[in-house]
């Protein structure tokens, strides 16, 4: 019996092949509900498109109207893809376990061998896959038509896109936490929250430019670091090491943080009884 | 050797101060079927949820195939499932990408024929391309016993597993499910109101009243004791809170009127509703 499931003392071998296994189980489960719902891949693509297409022509009209803009033509368009990438991350994360509360699916899923931290890793699966599939064509759309490449940035690009994505993973368990905490109705938190650190996150301006004592809760995000990071390349053309270090240094804490509270929120449903109720 | 699936010793649950489990101990045996029997708000569900690991106990301990529930319950999870009519399977998933998706939750070996042997052994060969969001409420009580023995369990807990059947097809049910306990000495408990389907799959009955077991034994034990004709008329003695025959002056738990039913899956049953809203 046991359908082929070991659990007489495993080693760590068979261990790290079943978690990957139910880490892949729910990763499949949520391409197959994308493959079978063209409008969600369409979603995933159409608003950094959109907003692609928009701050393109800014840049265009401003290039001839602004000095700043001059010395860095991609720097505009760079920010909004990588602003995509925090916020697509994010969203990604807290829409797959949505999608587990809409499909009342939660209670099948806190009753099989999965982990809560498996569950945690699946997701961040997801928000990768849906981040690279809503970012990547407006990327290449950006280079054709307004000849801002993004991968210009170089292999810094990697740790932008590193950091932004872990700090959009961890809001959004701090959000899943929400969720699991006061229900259903906290779900619209998953579309606002980001929102919240957009002004001090330095995106399109220069961290100098935000009120001193906003200056310091900017650099409490690892967000604006790299944002100045960005802006560092493209203007100045330096690769500033210093900033990198100190956004990852913040991600850490935060994904720490993100954990903790979700897995705590965990428990606390399972001591009150809520895993199946959510969703209803 | 001990052959107990489940030891359940002076297990209690309260939300809030309310109670909805109280000094519940039992035992399940390999290869046996143990129903839970009472009103709605007895406290089946929320003993339910509390094997399952759903709702952590307030006091008492949980023992599945030798393991603590409470500190363990991923070691023995692979090796059991469980089905009820109130969860759903993911609605836009076909059939066979839902019961693929379990398989894999649940480590089975080999997927694919594990899913090919259920879906010949439950009828369910023709639905397999079909959304389960679209299927009628008997094939999805198929679909949902097909999960259920994905990782073909040692331990299945049912919750109204032939809720909203018609007769024919709960009976065939029934008929599946003690064919596959006879095949492999699965251990069964089952939650349901339907008392003809107790008399008929149950070795053992535990009878559930305000959060507390209140008495126990075979059907055909149970019957003669409260000298009646069927488990239906003991039921309705034992929910009106008649004492078996020896017992007159024994007190039973002094509650308010209904203890708190869990939260969980009580608010999804729609039985439970009407008898909140009455």
């Amino acid at each position: 019996m046991n359908g082929g499931a070991d659990t007489m003392a495993p080693s760590a071998t068979s261990m790290i092949a079943a978690t990957s296994q139910r880490i892949g189980a729910v990763v499949l489960r949520h391409a197959f509900l994308m493959r079978t719902s063209w409008p969600r891949i369409f979603e995933l693509m159409y608003w950094p498109t959109i907003q692609m297409v928009l701050w393109g022509f800014i840049t265009r009209f401003l290039l001839t109207n602004s000095s700043y803009i001059a010395q860095a033509a991609g720097v505009l368009i760079s920010a909004v893809l990588l602003w995509d990438v925090l916020f697509r991350g994010q969203l990604g994360f807290s829409l797959s376990f949505l999608e587990e509360i809409w499909s009342r699916n939660l209670g099948n899923l806190s009753v099989s061998p999965l982990r809560p931290a498996e569950f945690l890793v699946a997701l961040t699966v997801m928000s990768l896959l849906r981040t690279l599939i809503g970012v990547l064509p407006a990327a290449g759309l950006a280079i054709v038509f307004y000849d801002a490449n993004l991968f210009a940035l170089g292999l810094p690009l990697i740790g932008f896109f590193a950091c932004l994505l872990m700090f959009g993973w961890a809001i959004g368990m701090m959000v899943c936490a929400l969720i699991l905490r006061v229900g259903q109705g906290a779900e619209s938190v998953a579309w606002l929250a980001i929102f919240l650190i957009a002004p001090v996150s330095a995106i399109y301006y220069p961290v100098s430019v935000l009120p001193d004592w906003l200056q310091v809760v900017a650099w409490m995000l690892p967000s604006a670091p790299v944002f100045e990071g960005m802006r560092a390349i493209l203007i100045d053309g330096t690769v500033r090491l210093d900033l990198m270090a100190h956004a990852f240094g913040l991600i850490l804490v935060y994904l720490a943080i993100g954990a903790s509270l979700f897995l705590f929120a965990f428990h606390v449903a399972r001591r009150r009884g809520l895993l199946l109720q959510i969703g209803e | 050797m001990n052959d107990s699936v489940i030891e359940v010793s002076h297990l209690a649950k309260s939300f809030n101060g309310t109670v909805a489990v109280r000094d519940a101990s039992f035992c399940v045996a390999r290869g046996q079927t143990v129903a839970l029997l009472g009103a709605n708000g007895a406290g089946k569900t929320t003993t339910i949820s509390m094997l399952l690991g759903l709702v952590l106990p307030s006091a008492g301990s949980i023992r599945v195939l030798g393991q603590d529930m409470v500190r363990h319950r991923h070691r023995v999870l692979p090796r059991m499932n469980f089905s009820s009519p109130y969860v759903d399977l993911p609605r836009r998933l076909t059939v066979e990408q839902n019961l693929m998706f379990f398989a894999r939750l649940y480590g089975v070996a080999a997927p694919r024929a594990r899913l090919g042997e259920l879906a010949r052994d439950l009828d369910l060969t023709g639905l397999l391309k079909k959304p389960s969001g679209q299927l009628s409420a008997g094939q999805k009580t198929r679909v949902s016993l097909a999960k259920a023995l994905i990782n073909d369990p040692e331990l299945l807990l049912l919750d109204e597993p032939t809720a909203s059947l018609d007769p024919e097809t709960a009976n065939w049910m029934r008929d599946y499910l003690k064919r596959y306990q006879a095949q492999g000495g699965c251990a069964i408990l089952l939650a349901s109101h339907n008392m003809a389907e107790v008399e008929r799959l149950a070795h053992e009955v535990l009878m559930m009243r305000q959060g507390g077991i209140v008495d126990r034994g075979a059907p055909a034990a149970l019957i003669e004791r409260y000298g009646r004709r069927d488990m239906e008329e003991v039921f309705l003695d034992i929910a009106r809170g008649a004492r078996p025959p020896g017992h007159e002056n024994a007190t039973l738990p002094v509650l308010e009127p209904r203890a708190a039913a869990s939260p969980a899956i009580d608010r999804a049953n729609p039985a439970a509703k009407a008898a909140a809203a009455r």
